[in-house]
């Protein structure tokens, strides 16, 4: 039993206040997403360094998707604004070692926003699946 | 940086939930598989990880074992990160060399359609949790001498609700208000909805309740100049422009604003607003039935007919206001009944877009309705239009309930109904205290289900209207909640925080300043050392978010648990190749009685098999017979049926309960 090749592996950083608990949620309610998405949950979205996210492309896993607090991080206003340039930061080294920006994709996600996970995982998915 | 050893002897505990986990992964298979790994020195799986036999276990085995470090791959950590480190520390391990693996709802229950995935994808999990576990530090929470005061901005009824309440919890309490007088917006409205009473007496009793009390001080005309220190030992500098102007220094263990909100004005034109007298707002509206008596006049003409604009101002797709101001659809059913119990021959007509008088509030909207108020629905894209024409009002709208018949209105009044508003200061206000605003300018709360009324600054709690629009009632709940929570805080000799703040490599740091920009909390400074300039971070104010980090160009800059070993060998966990045999019979599942698994069982099935053993016993039964409560009797009881160890054999006498048997036998 091996893991199957067609799911694409995606890594999620997830916030622990707000999009983590929406991502339980989709597990509570029983919504099936992609057995290949594995998530490590952060104080902030606007912590993540782009070495961590080259380090997962480079490990093998397909993409990256930021699970992120959007206008409601309780840590600053400004949040969507760093998660940006971190986005922007690891897309430039991406492009240095020639992989398709396609491979990051950030969304605001909230405490409830099981469904709205799970379509963002399935879309992702199917995205990185049509990546050469 | 840290001190980051890596581990060398590792338990990991891997949880069956009942069957909520072992029902998709292959708990057995993985803990086997886990026994491989590098510096694991026991793996278990376990019933229930939670239940207090096996955190007794869990004791033992670190003790017995010398473990370094634990993992336990079970629930989500936010409902038992707690429960474990508690564990860790009783054991005498620090409980931050402690990791919780999220195998339930982040993958048995999100792939209980593809079991066999979910056993691979939870052998990752746990992987990664092994590897992050081996780089975890010992961190010592911050300890801190608390204050016993709180300082409380604002002397609303949220307010001076909470003055009250923190007093009486010992804690010596100072409230600042802006205004010259105490009771805020509530002073100036009369009859409340549901008791009768009058906003200004309610105001004026609790202004004489804090001034019987010694430990509270009231300071009015009296603003916050800035804010100093952190949770614990803030000190709030004020000026009070009473008699001249004078400076105070207030030390405080915690802050508490209850600044509440502004009253929505329109635009001048918006419905007509400012164009004729008889087209007033909401609370405007309330102060003129106040006042009058016998007729309701405006401008020596008397009122008989009065029409509501709802939403004015508020759940904008467009505007800046898009929330709904959750009060103002009962306060206007509130005036329309107080409208027609004080005067003859009135006529109200409502145009609402939906009305929200939810809870007991819909009491209100069900005696409009009866007293024979008019509803018309309108939509925001087809909202009414209002002309003012020889001092009439008239109003053509589309009532969306009716076939969308155009309507054409002459009222004799106009109300606009508008909601609340963040206050115009809350900017100021936000910065002097460092709390975050939402898009709705309101101050935000860390979460409003999971940490309600606290923000990320520790210490600082909201109460009331300021984080957003509530009624009275909810507003005084808010405020007695966050009272609660900072006497729970303040009521210890000593606060412990969490340690999870930002570090700095000071070999590694040049100083740039880049770190300190991003900074909301302004918790890095520079300083040098060595005869080096280098950032330093004040690890009270730090929030440990970690937004420092990556705009750090030389990388100098880690937040303890997520260092780059911890992410990074975290992914190497997840990534590393699993292979698992096909599994046979999971138990529960068809042909599994699970008796081969007995050992694993609590005590306690054990303990109601030999209950049920002679004769068949109801659950209220058992419980009795082994001293035990029926819920957690009743619980274990469908578990057990669920996995065929025991089953029901009929119903008792009375035909109320069930009563069960063993399905399968101690040997």
């Amino acid at each position: 039993m091996e893991p199957t090749k067609q799911s694409p592996k995606i890594l999620v950083f997830s916030t622990d206040k707000i999009s983590d608990p929406g991502i339980d949620q989709a597990g509570l309610r029983k919504l099936h997403y992609s057995p290949s998405v594995y998530v490590i949950s952060m104080p902030c979205s606007s912590g993540i360094k782009p070495r961590w996210i080259m380090h997962a492309l480079e490990q093998g896993f397909d993409g990256v998707f930021i699970a992120a607090d959007g206008h409601e991080c309780s840590y600053s206003a400004k949040c969507p604004d760093h998660t940006n340039s971190i986005i922007n930061e690891a897309q430039k080294l991406m492009q240095e070692k020639n992989i398709s920006p396609k491979r990051i994709r950030m969304a605001a996600l909230c405490s409830v926003c099981a469904e709205p996970f799970v379509s963002h995982m399935n879309n992702f998915s199917k995205i990185l699946a049509e990546i050469e | 940086m840290g001190n980051q050893e890596k581990k060398k002897r590792i338990g990991v505990y891997i949880c069956h939930c009942g069957g909520n986990i072992s029902d998709y992964v292959d708990v057995e298979q993985l803990c086997d598989m886990m026994k491989d790994e590098e510096s694991v020195a026991i793996s278990k799986n376990v019933m229930f990880a939670c239940a207090d036999s096996n955190q007794k276990e869990m004791v033992n085995d670190i003790q017995e074992n010398n473990l370094d470090g634990i993992v336990v791959a079970s629930c989500s950590p936010k409902l038992h990160l707690h429960t474990f480190r508690n564990v860790a520390q009783r054991a005498g391990l620090n409980p931050y060399n402690y990791v919780q693996v999220n195998v339930r709802e982040q993958c048995s229950w999100a792939h209980s359609d593809h079991p066999d995935q979910a056993s691979l994808k939870a052998a990752g999990l746990i992987r990664a949790g092994i590897q992050r576990v081996s780089w975890s530090e010992a961190l010592e929470p911050v300890s801190i001498k608390a204050i016993k005061s709180v300082v409380i901005i604002g002397a609303g009824v949220a307010g001076m609700r909470a003055a009250i309440d923190l007093s009486r919890m010992g804690n010596e309490v100072f409230i600042i208000e802006k205004e010259e007088k105490s009771g805020g917006q509530v002073a100036a409205w009369d009859t409340l909805y549901p008791t009768g009473a009058s906003g200004k007496e309610l105001t004026q009793k609790m202004l004489e309740q804090i001034r019987r009390i010694p430990t509270i001080k009231l300071f009015t005309s009296t603003t916050v100049e800035s804010v100093t220190g952190s949770l614990g030992n803030f000190t709030v500098e004020v000026k009070i422009r009473q008699h001249g102007e004078e400076v105070m220094k207030i030390p405080a263990g915690a802050i508490l604003v209850t600044t509440g909100f502004d009253p929505n004005i329109p635009a001048e034109g918006e419905f007509g607003y400012g164009l004729s007298d008889r087209i007033i707002t909401l609370p405007e509206f309330k102060q003129k039935i106040e006042k009058a008596s016998g007729s309701l006049k405006i401008e020596g003409k008397e009122i008989h007919s009065v029409a509501f604009i709802y939403c004015v101002g508020m759940r904008q797709h467009k505007g800046e206001n898009k929330y709904c101001s959750r009060t103002c659809c009962t306060s206007t059913m509130h005036a329309s009944l107080e409208l027609h119990k004080k005067f003859d021959n009135m006529k109200s007509i409502h145009l609402y877009r939906d009305i929200r008088t939810y809870g007991k509030q819909e009491v209100l909207y069900n005696q409009a309705s009866k007293q024979g108020d008019l509803f018309l629905m309108y939509k925001e894209k087809d909202p009414p239009v209002v002309a003012v024409s020889g001092g009439e009002v008239k109003i053509e709208v589309t009532d969306h309930l009716t076939a969308k018949r155009q309507l054409e209105l002459t009222p004799d009044l106009l109300v606009l109904v508008t909601g609340m508003e963040a206050r115009s200061d809350s900017r100021e206000m936000a910065q002097l205290l460092k709390i975050p605003i939402g898009n709705d300018r309101f101050f935000n709360e860390i979460h409003p289900k999971l940490r309600p009324v606290e923000t990320v600054i520790n210490g600082v709690m909201l109460g009331g209207s300021c984080q957003g629009p509530k009624n009275i009632t909810e507003s005084v709940q808010s405020s007695m909640s966050a009272a609660a929570k900072i006497n729970a805080l303040l009521c210890k000799e000593s606060l412990e925080m969490e340690p999870i703040v930002a570090r700095i490599n000071e070999e590694a740091c040049t100083w740039c300043g880049k770190c300190a920009e991003v900074c909301d909390y302004e918790a890095i400074f520079q300083m040098e050392t060595n005869g080096k300039v280098v950032a330093g971070v004040n690890g009270a104010t730090c929030t440990g978010c970690g937004i420092c980090a990556p705009v750090c160009p030389a990388d100098a800059i880690e937040v303890a648990q997520y260092t780059n070993l911890e992410i990074e060998s975290m992914i190497d966990g997840f990534m590393a190749p699993v292979i698992l045999e096909e599994k046979i019979a999971a138990p529960g599942s068809e042909g599994a009685t699970g008796e081969g698994l007995m050992k694993e069982y609590p005590n306690i099935w054990k303990e109601i098999l030999s209950q049920i053993d002679s004769e068949p016993l109801t659950i209220p039964q058992i419980a009795k017979q082994m001293q035990k409560e029926n819920a957690l009797v009743t619980y274990h009881v469908m578990t057990m049926n669920k996995y065929h160890i025991l089953e029901a054999a009929g119903m008792d006498d009375d035909d109320a309960y069930f009563l069960y048997t063993p399905k399968i036998r101690l040997s």
